[in-house]
Protein backbone atom coordinates (compact mmCIF):
# COMPACT_ATOMS: atom_id res chain seq x y z
CA UNK A 1 0.00 0.00 0.00
CA UNK A 2 2.64 2.22 0.43
CA UNK A 3 4.23 2.12 -3.03
CA UNK A 4 3.09 5.61 -5.01
CA UNK A 5 0.70 4.91 -7.36
CA UNK A 6 -0.28 7.26 -9.68
CA UNK A 7 -3.85 5.97 -10.56
CA UNK A 8 -4.88 7.29 -7.60
CA UNK A 9 -5.07 10.73 -9.49
CA UNK A 10 -7.49 9.22 -11.91
CA UNK A 11 -9.47 8.80 -9.62
CA UNK A 12 -9.75 12.14 -7.86
CA UNK A 13 -9.63 14.12 -11.30
CA UNK A 14 -12.79 14.63 -11.96
CA UNK A 15 -13.33 15.70 -8.55
CA UNK A 16 -10.86 18.81 -8.39
CA UNK A 17 -11.47 19.54 -11.65
CA UNK A 18 -15.12 20.38 -10.95
CA UNK A 19 -13.88 21.91 -7.89
CA UNK A 20 -11.65 24.03 -9.52
CA UNK A 21 -13.57 25.43 -12.12
CA UNK A 22 -16.90 25.95 -9.86
CA UNK A 23 -16.06 26.64 -6.37
CA UNK A 24 -12.31 27.74 -6.52
CA UNK A 25 -12.21 30.14 -9.50
CA UNK A 26 -16.14 31.56 -8.44
CA UNK A 27 -14.26 32.57 -5.33
CA UNK A 28 -11.33 34.12 -6.67
CA UNK A 29 -13.10 35.73 -9.06
CA UNK A 30 -15.30 37.22 -6.33
CA UNK A 31 -12.19 38.65 -4.46
CA UNK A 32 -10.89 40.04 -7.70
CA UNK A 33 -14.14 42.20 -7.85
CA UNK A 34 -13.55 43.26 -4.19
CA UNK A 35 -11.04 45.72 -6.04
CA UNK A 36 -13.21 46.61 -8.97
CA UNK A 37 -16.19 48.95 -10.15
CA UNK A 38 -18.15 46.19 -12.10
CA UNK A 39 -21.77 46.57 -13.44
CA UNK A 40 -22.18 43.29 -15.44
CA UNK A 41 -20.97 44.30 -18.40
CA UNK A 42 -18.16 45.73 -20.29
CA UNK A 43 -14.48 45.05 -18.09
CA UNK A 44 -14.54 45.53 -14.68
CA UNK A 45 -12.77 49.13 -13.40
CA UNK A 46 -9.77 48.47 -10.91
CA UNK A 47 -10.66 51.06 -8.16
CA UNK A 48 -8.12 49.92 -5.02
CA UNK A 49 -9.87 49.56 -2.17
CA UNK A 50 -12.67 51.85 -2.51
CA UNK A 51 -15.29 49.17 -1.86
CA UNK A 52 -13.53 48.36 1.49
CA UNK A 53 -13.50 51.60 2.54
CA UNK A 54 -17.12 52.30 1.52
CA UNK A 55 -18.20 49.09 3.73
CA UNK A 56 -16.30 50.05 6.44
CA UNK A 57 -19.11 53.33 6.49
CA UNK A 58 -21.69 51.89 5.16
CA UNK A 59 -24.93 52.37 7.09
CA UNK A 60 -27.15 50.00 5.37
CA UNK A 61 -24.58 47.21 5.77
CA UNK A 62 -24.17 47.79 9.50
CA UNK A 63 -27.92 47.60 10.13
CA UNK A 64 -27.71 44.59 8.01
CA UNK A 65 -25.23 43.24 10.41
CA UNK A 66 -26.96 44.08 13.39
CA UNK A 67 -30.42 43.01 12.09
CA UNK A 68 -29.15 39.74 11.19
CA UNK A 69 -27.35 39.12 14.91
CA UNK A 70 -30.49 40.45 16.79
CA UNK A 71 -32.44 37.65 14.62
CA UNK A 72 -29.93 35.27 15.15
CA UNK A 73 -29.65 35.93 18.50
CA UNK A 74 -33.45 35.74 19.70
CA UNK A 75 -33.82 32.40 17.48
CA UNK A 76 -30.66 30.77 18.60
CA UNK A 77 -31.62 31.72 22.81
CA UNK A 78 -34.88 30.30 22.29
CA UNK A 79 -33.97 26.96 20.16
CA UNK A 80 -30.92 25.77 22.22
CA UNK A 81 -33.19 26.74 25.49
CA UNK A 82 -36.11 24.73 24.13
CA UNK A 83 -34.01 21.84 23.33
CA UNK A 84 -31.72 21.47 26.20
CA UNK A 85 -34.89 21.65 28.77
CA UNK A 86 -36.44 18.92 26.24
CA UNK A 87 -32.99 17.01 26.77
CA UNK A 88 -33.16 17.42 30.23
CA UNK A 89 -36.25 15.88 30.30
CA UNK A 90 -35.49 13.17 28.27
CA UNK A 91 -32.53 12.47 30.15
CA UNK A 92 -33.97 12.75 34.02
CA UNK A 93 -34.22 9.01 35.42
CA UNK A 94 -37.50 10.09 37.20
CA UNK A 95 -39.53 11.46 34.50
CA UNK A 96 -39.28 7.81 32.13
CA UNK A 97 -40.90 10.01 29.61
CA UNK A 98 -41.74 7.94 26.58
CA UNK A 99 -42.29 8.05 22.89
CA UNK A 100 -38.94 10.07 22.28
CA UNK A 101 -39.27 8.66 18.78
CA UNK A 102 -42.24 10.23 18.22
CA UNK A 103 -41.21 13.16 19.67
CA UNK A 104 -38.27 13.74 17.86
CA UNK A 105 -39.53 12.93 14.27
CA UNK A 106 -42.41 15.40 15.14
CA UNK A 107 -40.43 18.25 16.20
CA UNK A 108 -37.65 17.70 13.07
CA UNK A 109 -40.21 17.50 10.88
CA UNK A 110 -40.29 21.72 10.51
CA UNK A 111 -36.41 21.97 9.78
CA UNK A 112 -37.43 19.27 6.43
CA UNK A 113 -39.61 21.28 4.36
CA UNK A 114 -38.50 23.46 1.97
CA UNK A 115 -37.41 26.75 3.33
CA UNK A 116 -39.40 28.81 0.55
CA UNK A 117 -42.83 26.80 1.21
CA UNK A 118 -42.42 27.81 5.08
CA UNK A 119 -41.85 31.46 4.71
CA UNK A 120 -44.77 31.95 2.03
CA UNK A 121 -46.80 29.88 4.65
CA UNK A 122 -46.03 32.12 7.53
CA UNK A 123 -46.08 35.53 5.20
CA UNK A 124 -49.94 34.47 4.27
CA UNK A 125 -50.73 33.05 8.18
CA UNK A 126 -48.69 35.84 9.84
CA UNK A 127 -51.47 38.39 7.64
CA UNK A 128 -52.56 41.46 10.12
CA UNK A 129 -56.17 41.32 8.80
CA UNK A 130 -56.71 37.66 7.32
CA UNK A 131 -53.74 35.68 8.59
CA UNK A 132 -54.54 32.41 10.52
CA UNK A 133 -52.10 33.78 13.47
CA UNK A 134 -54.13 36.81 14.27
CA UNK A 135 -57.72 34.85 13.54
CA UNK A 136 -56.87 32.51 16.05
CA UNK A 137 -54.97 34.44 18.79
CA UNK A 138 -58.19 36.50 18.72
CA UNK A 139 -60.38 33.89 18.54
CA UNK A 140 -58.96 32.33 21.97
CA UNK A 141 -59.31 35.51 23.32
CA UNK A 142 -55.24 36.26 23.59
CA UNK A 143 -55.32 39.75 21.92
CA UNK A 144 -58.03 41.79 21.09
CA UNK A 145 -56.81 43.71 18.09
CA UNK A 146 -55.25 42.21 14.95
CA UNK A 147 -51.15 42.55 15.84
CA UNK A 148 -49.60 43.50 12.45
CA UNK A 149 -47.16 41.23 12.49
CA UNK A 150 -44.75 41.84 9.41
CA UNK A 151 -45.29 46.19 9.29
CA UNK A 152 -43.47 46.70 12.63
CA UNK A 153 -39.61 46.14 12.56
CA UNK A 154 -39.43 44.39 16.23
CA UNK A 155 -42.20 42.27 15.66
CA UNK A 156 -40.89 41.45 11.80
CA UNK A 157 -37.73 40.39 13.36
CA UNK A 158 -39.20 38.85 16.28
CA UNK A 159 -41.64 36.81 13.72
CA UNK A 160 -38.60 36.00 11.49
CA UNK A 161 -36.85 35.08 14.60
CA UNK A 162 -40.03 32.43 16.00
CA UNK A 163 -40.19 30.77 12.54
CA UNK A 164 -36.30 29.85 12.49
CA UNK A 165 -36.89 28.55 16.33
CA UNK A 166 -39.74 26.74 14.76
CA UNK A 167 -37.44 25.21 12.18
CA UNK A 168 -34.80 24.58 14.27
CA UNK A 169 -35.28 23.67 17.73
CA UNK A 170 -36.44 19.62 16.90
CA UNK A 171 -32.93 19.51 15.04
CA UNK A 172 -30.89 21.04 18.22
CA UNK A 173 -32.77 18.58 20.54
CA UNK A 174 -32.24 15.92 18.45
CA UNK A 175 -28.40 16.47 18.50
CA UNK A 176 -28.05 17.42 21.71
CA UNK A 177 -29.84 14.16 22.80
CA UNK A 178 -27.42 12.45 20.54
CA UNK A 179 -25.08 13.75 23.27
CA UNK A 180 -27.23 13.02 26.18
CA UNK A 181 -27.18 9.20 25.07
CA UNK A 182 -23.09 9.42 24.93
CA UNK A 183 -23.04 10.51 29.20
CA UNK A 184 -22.62 7.09 31.21
CA UNK A 185 -25.54 6.74 32.96
CA UNK A 186 -23.53 5.61 35.80
CA UNK A 187 -23.02 9.36 36.32
CA UNK A 188 -27.12 9.51 36.51
CA UNK A 189 -27.36 6.81 38.92
CA UNK A 190 -24.63 8.12 41.09
CA UNK A 191 -26.53 11.79 41.18
CA UNK A 192 -29.64 10.31 42.24
CA UNK A 193 -28.24 7.81 45.16
CA UNK A 194 -26.60 11.16 46.12
CA UNK A 195 -29.68 12.89 46.37
CA UNK A 196 -28.92 15.49 44.05
CA UNK A 197 -32.17 17.39 42.30
CA UNK A 198 -32.80 17.79 38.83
CA UNK A 199 -31.66 21.11 38.53
CA UNK A 200 -28.28 19.82 40.16
CA UNK A 201 -28.01 16.88 37.62
CA UNK A 202 -28.89 18.82 35.22
CA UNK A 203 -26.16 21.99 35.99
CA UNK A 204 -23.14 20.00 37.40
CA UNK A 205 -23.74 16.52 34.93
CA UNK A 206 -25.69 17.17 31.57
CA UNK A 207 -25.13 20.82 30.74
CA UNK A 208 -20.78 20.47 31.29
CA UNK A 209 -20.88 17.07 29.51
CA UNK A 210 -22.65 18.53 26.60
CA UNK A 211 -20.61 21.35 25.93
CA UNK A 212 -18.84 20.16 23.12
CA UNK A 213 -21.42 19.29 21.32
CA UNK A 214 -23.55 22.93 21.90
CA UNK A 215 -20.32 24.44 20.67
CA UNK A 216 -21.03 22.09 17.68
CA UNK A 217 -24.71 22.87 17.36
CA UNK A 218 -23.67 27.00 17.66
CA UNK A 219 -21.17 26.91 15.54
CA UNK A 220 -23.23 25.54 12.45
CA UNK A 221 -26.27 27.65 13.91
CA UNK A 222 -24.02 30.71 13.52
CA UNK A 223 -22.65 29.93 9.70
CA UNK A 224 -25.90 29.04 9.15
CA UNK A 225 -27.92 32.23 10.52
CA UNK A 226 -25.46 34.99 9.36
CA UNK A 227 -26.04 33.61 6.21
CA UNK A 228 -29.85 34.31 6.44
CA UNK A 229 -31.83 34.81 3.05
CA UNK A 230 -34.62 32.99 1.94
CA UNK A 231 -36.88 33.71 4.45
CA UNK A 232 -36.30 37.44 4.35
CA UNK A 233 -36.15 37.81 0.77
CA UNK A 234 -39.27 35.95 0.64
CA UNK A 235 -41.59 37.71 3.30
CA UNK A 236 -40.81 41.20 1.82
CA UNK A 237 -40.27 40.58 -1.65
CA UNK A 238 -36.55 41.25 -1.51
CA UNK A 239 -37.42 44.68 0.04
CA UNK A 240 -36.22 43.86 4.13
CA UNK A 241 -38.68 46.26 4.79
CA UNK A 242 -40.23 46.93 7.31
CA UNK A 243 -38.27 50.06 7.65
CA UNK A 244 -35.03 47.61 6.64
CA UNK A 245 -35.90 45.73 9.93
CA UNK A 246 -35.40 42.28 7.76
CA UNK A 247 -32.24 43.46 5.54
CA UNK A 248 -29.71 41.08 6.48
CA UNK A 249 -26.32 40.44 4.83
CA UNK A 250 -26.96 37.85 2.38
CA UNK A 251 -29.92 39.96 1.49
CA UNK A 252 -28.11 43.05 0.95
CA UNK A 253 -25.49 41.22 -0.83
CA UNK A 254 -28.00 39.68 -3.38
CA UNK A 255 -29.83 43.38 -4.08
CA UNK A 256 -26.75 45.47 -4.09
CA UNK A 257 -25.84 42.18 -7.19
CA UNK A 258 -28.83 40.88 -9.21
CA UNK A 259 -30.77 44.22 -7.88
CA UNK A 260 -28.25 46.98 -8.52
CA UNK A 261 -25.69 45.39 -10.81
CA UNK A 262 -22.75 46.55 -8.65
CA UNK A 263 -21.02 43.56 -8.60
CA UNK A 264 -17.62 44.85 -6.92
CA UNK A 265 -19.88 46.07 -4.17
CA UNK A 266 -21.72 43.04 -3.59
CA UNK A 267 -17.91 41.26 -3.27
CA UNK A 268 -17.09 43.04 -0.76
CA UNK A 269 -20.23 41.90 0.93
CA UNK A 270 -19.40 38.56 0.86
CA UNK A 271 -15.63 38.73 1.56
CA UNK A 272 -16.57 40.57 4.80
CA UNK A 273 -19.31 38.51 5.68
CA UNK A 274 -16.77 35.73 5.40
CA UNK A 275 -14.26 37.35 7.62
CA UNK A 276 -17.15 37.93 9.98
CA UNK A 277 -18.35 34.42 10.18
CA UNK A 278 -14.39 33.08 10.65
CA UNK A 279 -13.80 35.67 13.33
CA UNK A 280 -16.84 34.80 15.33
CA UNK A 281 -16.31 31.04 15.45
CA UNK A 282 -12.96 31.32 16.38
CA UNK A 283 -13.91 33.47 19.08
CA UNK A 284 -17.01 31.20 19.73
CA UNK A 285 -15.00 28.52 19.78
CA UNK A 286 -12.05 29.98 21.96
CA UNK A 287 -14.11 30.85 24.54
CA UNK A 288 -16.06 27.81 25.04
CA UNK A 289 -12.47 26.14 25.33
CA UNK A 290 -11.28 28.48 27.67
CA UNK A 291 -14.18 28.07 29.98
CA UNK A 292 -14.13 24.07 29.63
CA UNK A 293 -10.40 24.09 30.43
CA UNK A 294 -10.85 26.63 33.55
CA UNK A 295 -13.18 24.17 35.42
CA UNK A 296 -11.12 21.00 34.59
CA UNK A 297 -7.66 23.11 35.74
CA UNK B 1 -31.45 5.08 26.13
CA UNK B 2 -30.71 1.52 27.57
CA UNK B 3 -28.32 2.09 30.42
CA UNK B 4 -31.01 4.52 31.28
CA UNK B 5 -33.77 1.99 31.51
CA UNK B 6 -31.94 -0.39 33.14
CA UNK B 7 -30.92 1.81 35.92
CA UNK B 8 -34.24 2.30 36.89
CA UNK B 9 -34.55 0.01 39.89
CA UNK B 10 -32.06 2.21 42.01
CA UNK B 11 -33.57 2.24 45.53
CA UNK B 12 -34.31 5.70 45.81
CA UNK B 13 -36.65 7.33 48.53
CA UNK B 14 -40.01 6.33 46.60
CA UNK B 15 -42.55 7.74 48.59
CA UNK B 16 -41.53 11.04 48.18
CA UNK B 17 -40.81 11.55 45.25
CA UNK B 18 -43.70 9.05 43.50
CA UNK B 19 -46.95 11.91 44.23
CA UNK B 20 -44.89 14.80 42.91
CA UNK B 21 -43.65 12.97 39.84
CA UNK B 22 -47.26 12.03 38.34
CA UNK B 23 -48.26 16.03 38.70
CA UNK B 24 -45.52 16.85 37.25
CA UNK B 25 -45.06 13.87 34.53
CA UNK B 26 -48.83 15.06 33.25
CA UNK B 27 -47.13 18.65 33.40
CA UNK B 28 -44.39 17.72 30.78
CA UNK B 29 -46.65 15.83 29.02
CA UNK B 30 -49.15 18.53 28.36
CA UNK B 31 -46.01 20.41 27.31
CA UNK B 32 -44.64 17.95 25.12
CA UNK B 33 -47.98 17.87 23.26
CA UNK B 34 -48.05 21.37 23.29
CA UNK B 35 -44.92 21.75 21.31
CA UNK B 36 -46.11 19.04 18.91
CA UNK B 37 -48.84 21.04 18.05
CA UNK B 38 -47.05 24.10 17.37
CA UNK B 39 -44.82 22.09 15.23
CA UNK B 40 -47.79 20.24 13.21
CA UNK B 41 -50.43 23.14 13.35
CA UNK B 42 -48.98 25.33 10.24
CA UNK B 43 -49.03 22.38 8.42
CA UNK B 44 -52.65 21.22 8.94
CA UNK B 45 -53.68 25.11 8.52
CA UNK B 46 -52.57 25.02 5.20
CA UNK B 47 -54.11 21.55 4.08
CA UNK B 48 -57.43 22.52 5.72
CA UNK B 49 -56.77 26.37 3.72
CA UNK B 50 -56.28 24.61 0.60
CA UNK B 51 -59.44 22.97 0.53
CA UNK B 52 -61.71 26.06 1.66
CA UNK B 53 -62.35 29.32 -0.70
CA UNK B 54 -61.10 32.32 -0.57
CA UNK B 55 -63.89 34.14 0.76
CA UNK B 56 -64.30 31.82 3.65
CA UNK B 57 -60.41 32.26 4.75
CA UNK B 58 -60.98 35.79 4.75
CA UNK B 59 -63.64 35.41 6.61
CA UNK B 60 -62.66 33.99 9.76
CA UNK B 61 -60.54 30.89 11.24
CA UNK B 62 -61.71 27.04 11.29
CA UNK B 63 -60.16 23.85 11.69
CA UNK B 64 -62.69 21.98 9.64
CA UNK B 65 -61.82 21.40 6.00
CA UNK B 66 -64.09 23.26 3.50
CA UNK B 67 -64.93 22.11 -0.35
CA UNK B 68 -63.23 24.47 -2.83
CA UNK B 69 -60.50 22.17 -2.92
CA UNK B 70 -60.60 21.12 -7.16
CA UNK B 71 -61.67 24.99 -7.30
CA UNK B 72 -58.17 26.10 -6.08
CA UNK B 73 -56.75 23.53 -8.56
CA UNK B 74 -57.58 25.18 -11.61
CA UNK B 75 -57.54 28.73 -10.18
CA UNK B 76 -53.80 27.94 -9.61
CA UNK B 77 -53.27 25.75 -12.83
CA UNK B 78 -54.27 28.93 -14.35
CA UNK B 79 -51.37 30.71 -13.72
CA UNK B 80 -48.66 28.32 -12.31
CA UNK B 81 -48.14 24.74 -13.19
CA UNK B 82 -46.95 23.79 -10.34
CA UNK B 83 -46.00 20.37 -11.79
CA UNK B 84 -43.89 21.55 -14.00
CA UNK B 85 -41.98 22.80 -10.93
CA UNK B 86 -41.93 19.78 -9.42
CA UNK B 87 -40.88 17.77 -12.40
CA UNK B 88 -37.87 20.46 -12.49
CA UNK B 89 -36.80 20.09 -9.20
CA UNK B 90 -36.82 16.52 -9.12
CA UNK B 91 -34.78 16.52 -12.42
CA UNK B 92 -31.79 18.35 -10.46
CA UNK B 93 -32.33 16.43 -7.44
CA UNK B 94 -31.71 13.59 -8.87
CA UNK B 95 -29.29 13.96 -10.81
CA UNK B 96 -26.93 15.97 -7.82
CA UNK B 97 -27.57 13.02 -5.92
CA UNK B 98 -26.48 10.84 -8.45
CA UNK B 99 -23.11 12.47 -8.98
CA UNK B 100 -22.44 13.43 -5.74
CA UNK B 101 -22.78 9.87 -5.11
CA UNK B 102 -20.96 8.70 -7.24
CA UNK B 103 -17.83 11.15 -7.58
CA UNK B 104 -17.48 11.33 -4.52
CA UNK B 105 -17.28 7.41 -3.86
CA UNK B 106 -14.82 7.38 -6.30
CA UNK B 107 -12.18 10.38 -4.95
CA UNK B 108 -12.68 8.61 -1.92
CA UNK B 109 -11.68 5.88 -3.26
CA UNK B 110 -8.57 7.52 -4.42
CA UNK B 111 -7.77 8.94 -1.32
CA UNK B 112 -8.16 5.76 0.69
CA UNK B 113 -6.36 3.41 -1.49
CA UNK B 114 -4.06 4.67 -3.42
CA UNK B 115 -0.42 6.94 -2.30
CA UNK B 116 0.74 9.95 -4.63
CA UNK B 117 2.13 12.95 -4.16
CA UNK B 118 0.50 15.76 -2.86
CA UNK B 119 -1.84 13.40 -1.27
CA UNK B 120 -2.50 14.65 1.93
CA UNK B 121 -1.82 18.38 0.73
CA UNK B 122 -5.16 17.93 -1.60
CA UNK B 123 -6.98 16.33 1.26
CA UNK B 124 -6.14 19.33 3.76
CA UNK B 125 -6.85 21.66 1.10
CA UNK B 126 -10.18 20.28 0.07
CA UNK B 127 -11.18 20.37 4.13
CA UNK B 128 -10.19 23.80 4.36
CA UNK B 129 -12.62 24.87 1.44
CA UNK B 130 -15.51 22.85 3.11
CA UNK B 131 -15.89 25.72 5.78
CA UNK B 132 -16.35 28.56 3.21
CA UNK B 133 -19.72 29.32 2.94
CA UNK B 134 -21.57 28.81 -0.55
CA UNK B 135 -22.02 32.42 -0.86
CA UNK B 136 -18.71 33.28 -0.74
CA UNK B 137 -18.17 32.78 -4.07
CA UNK B 138 -21.78 33.47 -5.36
CA UNK B 139 -20.97 36.53 -7.55
CA UNK B 140 -18.24 34.59 -9.29
CA UNK B 141 -20.40 31.97 -10.14
CA UNK B 142 -22.58 33.99 -11.61
CA UNK B 143 -20.45 35.32 -13.83
CA UNK B 144 -18.57 32.05 -14.29
CA UNK B 145 -21.89 30.74 -16.19
CA UNK B 146 -22.22 33.99 -17.96
CA UNK B 147 -19.12 33.68 -19.70
CA UNK B 148 -19.97 30.23 -20.34
CA UNK B 149 -23.56 30.68 -21.62
CA UNK B 150 -24.75 28.54 -18.72
CA UNK B 151 -26.92 30.60 -17.47
CA UNK B 152 -31.04 29.88 -17.47
CA UNK B 153 -30.11 25.89 -17.92
CA UNK B 154 -29.40 22.80 -15.32
CA UNK B 155 -25.59 23.24 -15.49
CA UNK B 156 -24.92 25.32 -13.04
CA UNK B 157 -27.15 23.33 -10.30
CA UNK B 158 -25.92 19.99 -11.27
CA UNK B 159 -22.28 19.78 -12.24
CA UNK B 160 -21.13 21.39 -9.77
CA UNK B 161 -21.96 18.72 -7.34
CA UNK B 162 -19.26 16.19 -8.58
CA UNK B 163 -17.05 18.24 -6.18
CA UNK B 164 -19.00 17.98 -2.78
CA UNK B 165 -16.55 17.98 -0.57
CA UNK B 166 -18.02 16.94 2.77
CA UNK B 167 -19.21 13.87 1.18
CA UNK B 168 -15.87 12.76 -0.34
CA UNK B 169 -14.71 13.27 3.66
CA UNK B 170 -17.39 11.16 5.00
CA UNK B 171 -17.03 8.36 2.86
CA UNK B 172 -13.28 7.99 2.99
CA UNK B 173 -13.45 7.94 6.47
CA UNK B 174 -16.16 5.26 6.00
CA UNK B 175 -13.55 3.41 3.64
CA UNK B 176 -10.63 3.92 5.96
CA UNK B 177 -12.51 1.54 8.53
CA UNK B 178 -14.79 -0.68 5.86
CA UNK B 179 -12.06 -1.72 3.30
CA UNK B 180 -9.74 -3.82 3.67
CA UNK B 181 -6.81 -3.85 1.40
CA UNK B 182 -6.79 -8.14 0.94
CA UNK B 183 -10.08 -7.58 -0.78
CA UNK B 184 -8.13 -5.12 -3.63
CA UNK B 185 -5.21 -7.82 -3.75
CA UNK B 186 -8.10 -10.71 -4.02
CA UNK B 187 -9.25 -8.49 -7.07
CA UNK B 188 -6.33 -7.68 -8.57
CA UNK B 189 -5.46 -11.52 -8.28
CA UNK B 190 -8.04 -12.01 -10.19
CA UNK B 191 -6.54 -9.80 -13.21
CA UNK B 192 -9.68 -6.89 -12.34
CA UNK B 193 -8.34 -2.98 -13.42
CA UNK B 194 -8.48 -0.85 -11.14
CA UNK B 195 -12.23 0.72 -12.40
CA UNK B 196 -13.51 -2.57 -12.11
CA UNK B 197 -12.71 -2.87 -8.95
CA UNK B 198 -13.98 0.01 -7.39
CA UNK B 199 -17.48 -0.37 -9.46
CA UNK B 200 -17.45 -4.41 -8.09
CA UNK B 201 -15.54 -4.33 -5.03
CA UNK B 202 -15.67 -0.41 -2.91
CA UNK B 203 -18.64 0.75 -4.53
CA UNK B 204 -20.86 -2.01 -2.98
CA UNK B 205 -19.15 -1.48 0.10
CA UNK B 206 -19.85 2.01 0.61
CA UNK B 207 -23.59 1.66 -0.92
CA UNK B 208 -25.03 2.33 3.21
CA UNK B 209 -22.73 5.26 3.28
CA UNK B 210 -23.49 6.51 0.08
CA UNK B 211 -27.05 6.47 0.88
CA UNK B 212 -27.00 8.29 4.29
CA UNK B 213 -25.38 11.09 2.42
CA UNK B 214 -27.63 11.15 -0.30
CA UNK B 215 -30.83 11.66 1.95
CA UNK B 216 -29.24 14.86 2.62
CA UNK B 217 -27.58 15.33 -0.57
CA UNK B 218 -31.45 15.13 -1.91
CA UNK B 219 -32.95 17.82 0.61
CA UNK B 220 -30.31 20.04 0.28
CA UNK B 221 -30.92 19.97 -3.47
CA UNK B 222 -34.34 20.30 -3.50
CA UNK B 223 -34.42 22.93 -0.48
CA UNK B 224 -32.20 25.10 -2.54
CA UNK B 225 -33.09 28.60 -3.27
CA UNK B 226 -30.39 30.76 -3.90
CA UNK B 227 -28.60 29.23 -6.60
CA UNK B 228 -31.47 28.74 -8.66
CA UNK B 229 -33.01 32.00 -7.73
CA UNK B 230 -29.73 33.92 -9.21
CA UNK B 231 -29.17 31.66 -12.49
CA UNK B 232 -32.60 30.19 -13.69
CA UNK B 233 -34.65 33.07 -15.71
CA UNK B 234 -37.77 31.34 -17.36
CA UNK B 235 -40.70 30.49 -15.39
CA UNK B 236 -40.93 27.04 -17.17
CA UNK B 237 -37.09 26.34 -15.57
CA UNK B 238 -37.92 27.25 -12.00
CA UNK B 239 -37.36 24.84 -9.62
CA UNK B 240 -40.02 24.35 -6.85
CA UNK B 241 -38.45 26.63 -4.37
CA UNK B 242 -37.98 29.72 -7.10
CA UNK B 243 -41.43 29.10 -8.38
CA UNK B 244 -42.92 28.90 -4.47
CA UNK B 245 -41.75 32.67 -4.94
CA UNK B 246 -43.03 33.20 -8.50
CA UNK B 247 -46.44 31.98 -7.01
CA UNK B 248 -46.08 34.53 -4.39
CA UNK B 249 -45.68 37.62 -6.74
CA UNK B 250 -48.50 36.27 -9.06
CA UNK B 251 -52.15 37.24 -9.32
CA UNK B 252 -52.71 33.78 -7.38
CA UNK B 253 -51.52 35.62 -4.36
CA UNK B 254 -55.24 37.24 -4.27
CA UNK B 255 -56.83 33.66 -3.74
CA UNK B 256 -55.27 32.62 -0.68
CA UNK B 257 -57.46 29.36 -0.94
CA UNK B 258 -55.31 28.68 -4.13
CA UNK B 259 -52.02 30.09 -2.57
CA UNK B 260 -52.46 27.19 0.58
CA UNK B 261 -52.92 24.59 -2.04
CA UNK B 262 -49.93 25.13 -3.79
CA UNK B 263 -47.61 25.47 -0.54
CA UNK B 264 -49.08 22.23 0.42
CA UNK B 265 -48.41 20.28 -3.08
CA UNK B 266 -44.49 21.46 -2.38
CA UNK B 267 -44.95 20.62 1.34
CA UNK B 268 -46.45 17.15 1.33
CA UNK B 269 -44.67 14.78 -0.72
CA UNK B 270 -41.96 15.46 1.35
CA UNK B 271 -43.53 14.94 4.26
CA UNK B 272 -44.89 11.41 2.96
CA UNK B 273 -40.77 10.86 2.05
CA UNK B 274 -40.00 11.31 6.03
CA UNK B 275 -42.64 9.51 7.40
CA UNK B 276 -40.55 6.48 5.75
CA UNK B 277 -37.16 7.30 6.28
CA UNK B 278 -37.48 9.73 9.71
CA UNK B 279 -35.36 7.23 11.59
CA UNK B 280 -32.83 6.77 9.20
CA UNK B 281 -32.66 10.63 8.89
CA UNK B 282 -32.71 10.66 12.77
CA UNK B 283 -30.41 8.60 13.09
CA UNK B 284 -28.15 10.04 10.79
CA UNK B 285 -28.12 13.54 12.43
CA UNK B 286 -27.01 12.16 15.60
CA UNK B 287 -24.31 10.15 14.26
CA UNK B 288 -22.86 13.30 12.09
CA UNK B 289 -23.37 15.85 15.35
CA UNK B 290 -20.99 13.29 17.54
CA UNK B 291 -18.42 12.42 15.06
CA UNK B 292 -18.64 16.71 14.12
Amino acid sequence: MKKLNHKGYYFIAPFFAIFLVFNIYPVLLTFYYTFTRYEGYGKPEFIGLENYTRILTDGYFLEAFINTWKIWGLNFALQLGIALFLAALFSDLRYRIKGIGFFRAVFYLPNLITISSVAILFNIMLDWQHGSINMFLMKIGLISDPINWLNEPATAQISVALILTWMWFGYTFIVLMAGVSGIPGELYEAALIDGANRWQTFVHITLPLLKPIMLYVMITSLIGGLQLFDLPMLITDGLGAPEGSLNTMVLYLYNQAFRYNNYGYAATIAYALFLITVIFSVVTFRSMYRTNAKKEG
Amino acid sequence: MKTEKKSLNVPVNKQGLKKKRSFSRKAIYTLLILLTIISIVPFYMMIINATRENQAILGGFSFLPGSALIENYRTMMDYVNIWNGFKNSLIVSVSVTVLSGYFSALTAFGFAVYEFKGKNLLFIFMLLMMMVPGQLGLIGFYELNNAIGTLDTYIPLIVPAIASPFVVFFLRQYLSTTLHPSLLEAARMDGAGELKIFHTVALPIMMPAVATMSIFTFIGSWNNYIVPLVVLFSPEKYTLPVLMGFLKGSQVATNLGSMYLGIAISVVPIMIAFLFFSKYIISSISAGSIKG
